[in-house]
């Protein structure tokens, strides 16, 4: 396969076909199967331990899966090396080469496919401008930052021309201001390069900010893949509801009837259109984000609830409750409303209109 | 550091300046005498040691067996310190027999060589018994037992820091080269061996210096043709009792490992910068 260091024209499609891993006796990834498509950004979401870097380290032949098959660009690439599968990896501590200058370590990938020195130093050279980091040629990576070392990373991974490329916590071990300018650098080169891209990170909102669609794993299986907006307005499971932002979880008796449904919560009812995903009457948990919650008018049905803390955040308000019955809950407003809460107050909870809740049984 | 943990090592300074520092002035200040009974004042001693030709090939062969035995214990310790670090399962295993020699007595090591290496020793016994010879081979006391023997009784003194050198290597460093394309070959010329410079200098030191001034081996598997420094120094200062010209050799040699030292880690101290820091 010839290298081509500027087109994402040879991008490819991702699919996972019933991909399980055990690492002794334990399912480390069990049964996924997800569909990536061509110069798509996908994020694995998940916390520490969830697989989702061993499905990274499938995906890029580092490892092989115990049963189901890998394809690229639809062709099966079990047991491939990572280089013809097409795969490129930046990993978490970007790996440079520490006895090689940043100019050395871009060529490296392309002298390893017998390209001339002096060819490979004129592409290395040409990568390394499409990251900005065209002064650095001749340093050591200990002589450079982090955020340019993650750059020199970068461009040594995409100097090899590949299909896919793959981010391992790109963004894990920088600084939180040199994270956002990483973030866009990252999808400008993305899209620039039109490159199908899969990014393994445990923070929701790096993965809300840079993918077009996220897959939410836990304990090896995939909870949800979908789109950032569904995944925080309609998480699918319960995982998904209390992994992604933040949401109060409410045990309540939900009833249906002909004129609608109906949650008992505390010692309110709150009106719902329709209850999903789980939608048979009964104890169901309630996810509400506390965004969807409004202050009602004192003679509504609402549950009641005491103000305990009020913290302001800039331009919104989180305020803690605690239900009639005990249970904690939170509740945030933006501060431009003009409600002032104290603590000790007593106020009759509603729902914003058109709030998502989510139930699960 | 506080006075108190300074003042800890004052033992160990003093043993060392009354057990080495003293001892050495006291060789120097022997060598720089003329006569074997000690007097007249002059570097005599040495005008002697580097003016006849036998003496100076004394030195170059202490120096080759040096270099030789460095070269076998690297090309040997190499595999065995890759292995550790690429086969976690064998490390028990690799430990014990790395680590085996060391338990055993330099004497006991040596004699082991003159059984193996003799004309009525192992090797020659099953190549006679093979048809293979008539007469037995010249193994033993001949340079290349020597080194071999030196070889073997120094080799943990490479593997050690090999394996610290290959096992600090990032693994995805590794794989980050194979990523990108390389196979085993040049990821072991490109990546491994420059990164393990460092560690492949300390063994080298280790190696080089004790070969250089292991009287016992040289001694038993070399047998009294082969002269290398230390018998020299024994012999002169014990058989021809001329204690200031055993002096000066003793001081040439000491120079010439000192000398040889400061350049491996002048090297260590540059490879060491890109591979740390």
């Amino acid at each position: 396969m010839p290298p081509s260091s500027d087109t994402g024209q040879n991008a490819a499609n991702i699919r996972l076909e019933g991909v399980s891993h055990r690492f002794g006796q334990t399912d480390v990834i069990s049964d996924v199967s997800l569909d990536i498509a061509d110069g798509e950004f996908v994020a694995l979401l998940g916390p520490s331990g969830c697989g989702k870097s061993t499905l990274l380290r499938i995906l890029a032949g580092l490892q092989e899966q115990t049963i189901g098959r890998v394809l690229i660009g639809e062709r099966c690439v079990d047991g491939l090396p990572p280089r013809t599968r097409g795969v490129g990896i930046v990993f978490q501590n970007y790996a440079l080469f520490p006895h090689m200058t940043a100019l050395a370590n871009v060529a490296y990938g392309l002298e390893a496919v017998g390209i001339s020195r002096a060819e490979a130093l004129v592409r290395a050279r040409d990568a390394l401008a499409g990251v900005q980091m065209t002064p650095f040629g001749e340093r050591k990576p200990r002589a450079l930052s982090g955020g340019q070392q993650q750059r020199v990373a970068l461009a040594r991974t995409l100097a090899i021309g590949p299909r896919i490329l793959l981010l391992d916590e790109p963004l894990a071990a920088l600084d939180k201001n040199l994270r956002l300018d990483m973030q866009l650098e990252i999808r400008r080169l993305q899209r620039a390069l039109r490159i199908t891209t899969v990014m393994v990170t445990h923070d929701q909102e790096e993965a809300m900010g840079m993918a077009d669609r996220i897959a939410v794993l836990n304990a090896g299986c995939v909870e949800q893949f979908d789109t950032p907006e569904a995944i925080y307005d309609r998480p699918e499971t319960l995982f998904v509801a209390n992994f992604v932002g933040a949401a109060n979880m409410l045990e309540a008796e939900l009833q249906g009837g002909p004129e609608g449904f109906r949650l008992h919560l505390a010692d309110g009812t709150l009106d719902l259109a329709k209850p999903a995903p789980a939608s048979r009457p009964g104890r169901v948990q309630a996810s509400i984000r506390p965004e969807h919650w409004s202050v009602a008018p004192a003679d509504g049905e609402g549950p009641t609830a005491t103000v305990s803390i009020v913290t302001p955040l800039g331009p919104s308000a989180l305020v803690d409750l605690v239900l009639s019955d005990g249970r904690p809950c939170r509740f945030s407003f933006p501060r431009a409303q003009g409600v002032h809460l104290t603590p000790g107050d007593q106020i009759r909870l509603g729902l914003q209109p058109g709030a998502a809740i989510r139930l699960f049984v | 550091m506080s006075r108190t943990t300074t003042w800890l090592t004052a033992p160990l300074c003093l043993y060392f300046v009354g057990f080495v520092g003293i001892p050495l002035l006291l060789i120097f200040f022997i060598s720089l005498h003329d006569t074997p009974a000690m007097t007249g004042i002059g570097i005599k001693g040495y005008i002697r040691f580097f003016s006849d030709a036998y003496n100076r090939g004394v030195l170059l062969d202490t120096l080759l067996l040096g270099v030789e035995t460095t070269v076998i214990d690297i090309l040997l310790g190499f595999p065995v310190a890759y292995l550790y670090v690429a086969a976690p399962r064998w490390r028990r295993f690799l430990m014990f027999m790395v680590l085996l020699p060391l338990l055993t007595s330099t004497v006991v090591r040596t004699f082991a060589w003159v059984v193996i290496l003799g004309n009525h020793g192992l090797i020659n016994t099953l190549l006679a018994q093979a048809g293979l010879i008539g007469t037995p081979l010249r193994l033993l006391y001949t340079p290349g037992a020597v080194a071999v023997a030196m070889a073997q009784i120094e080799l943990p003194l490479m593997i050690l820091p090999l394996i610290t050198a290959i096992g600090g290597i990032d693994a995805h460093i590794i794989e980050a080269s194979h990523v990108l394309g390389a196979g085993r070959w040049r990821t072991l010329r490109r990546i491994v061996l420059p990164l393990c410079v460092p560690g492949l200098l300390t063994g080298t030191l280790l190696v080089f210096t004790g070969a250089v001034s292991a009287l016992v081996t040289q001694t038993l598997v070399g047998g009294g043709q082969l002269a290398f420094m230390p018998f020299y120094i024994y012999q002169q200062a014990i058989q021809a009792q001329d204690y200031p010209f055993a002096a000066c050799v003793a001081i040439v040699l000491l120079m010439t490992i000192l000398l040889i030292v400061s350049i491996l880690n002048a090297l260590g101290r540059r490879s060491a910068g890109y591979v740390h820091g």
